[in-house]
């Protein structure tokens, strides 16, 4: 385990949700890939919502990658990201896409990849 | 990162990102797991917070502070990209009795586990193996090469003292060496090779 790092979060983990506490949708991962979709944020978003689809303004997290920058819990993140997946402002995708779940090769392409990353 | 939380360069996923998968580095408090998963991660390792939840609490052995509502955990990870698009997780994950629902929640869709070992304290390890066989996932054991860690036991012995089944691998690194920690990662990848069986080929 880490230190912490000084400071607090900028929205404390129980408010950053208004109080909700599951997410709408069940199937978000850790690993669950979150992309803004490009659509202008409207006016009503929590500070929290506007804070994650900051974070993805550069590029696409994962939903552990944006809940530790947000320094906010998985399941916060959960439920932030699945209210802006209702509104069509994030998109998420699986860890691994449904074309490759039973794709034979990917532990030895997982194998491989860690012997040529070997100096 | 500690200094700049908000900094999120070099963090977002590389465009080429397709299969993005994890493996659990598991072990008790102290045992390197963050130690290793900085020595192979293409990225500072994060963490978040984690709140544990009501029913862990009451398993809970902080007597005495009982208006503490909840306890966190902060689970430490890394990330390694790998050639041909796969993304390869790391989570530092404690294995104490008390973070079963999260153990859960993160070991979902796991390949399998790395549990670290300190040959200095090999008891502190018990908690972690009987968790990672209740959930199921493969797994490989990796003793921490501590410098002052006794170097009389026999791998024999050690294989005794953990109860580990024959094929499971066992083998030594230096968390703190990159090189040696993806040997300990290949252990386990080639142990879910070979276990794999051939009609999910």
């Amino acid at each position: 385990m880490t230190g912490r790092p000084g400071g607090r979060p900028l929205v404390p983990a129980y408010l950053s949700t208004g109080g909700v506490a599951r997410p709408s949708r069940p199937h978000l991962e850790r690993l669950s890939v979150l992309t803004g979709s490009g659509e202008p944020a409207p006016e009503d978003l929590t500070a929290a919502q506007l804070a994650l689809l900051d974070v993805l303004e550069d590029g696409s997290l994962t939903v552990v990658e944006a809940a530790a920058l947000l320094r906010l819990p998985v399941s916060a993140v959960r439920v932030l990201t699945a209210a802006l997946l209702d509104r069509g402002l994030v998109l998420a995708r699986a860890p691994i896409p449904t074309a490759d779940r039973f794709e034979p090769d990917l532990l030895k392409r997982v194998a491989d990849g860690l012997r040529a990353l070997k100096h | 990162m500690a200094s700049a939380p908000s900094s999120t360069s070099g963090i977002h996923l590389p465009d080429t990102a397709r299969d993005l998968v994890k493996i659990l580095v598991a072990g008790p408090f102290g045992v390197g797991k963050t130690t290793l998963i900085d020595s192979v991660s293409e990225i500072r390792p994060l963490h978040t917070e984690e709140h544990l939840t009501q029913a862990s609490e009451q398993v809970d052995d902080l007597d005495g502070v009982r208006e503490k509502a909840t306890t966190t955990v902060a689970i430490d990870f890394g990330r390694i990209s790998l050639p041909g698009g796969v993304v390869l997780y790391l989570f530092g994950t404690p294995g104490q009795e008390r973070f079963r629902s999260l153990w859960d929640d993160i070991a979902y869709g796991a390949l399998g586990a790395l549990v670290l070992v300190d040959s200095r304290r090999i008891d502190a390890s018990f908690d972690v193996l009987g968790l990672v066989e209740e959930t199921g996932l493969p797994y490989a054991v990796a003793f921490n090469a501590f410098p002052d860690a006794p170097r009389h036991h026999t791998p024999e012995q050690l294989r005794a003292a953990l109860d580990l089944e024959p094929g499971t691998p066992m083998v030594t690194c230096d968390a703190r060496d990159a090189n040696s920690s993806l040997d300990a990662l290949l252990a386990l990848v080639e142990h879910l090779i070979d276990r794999d069986p051939p009609e999910n080929r």
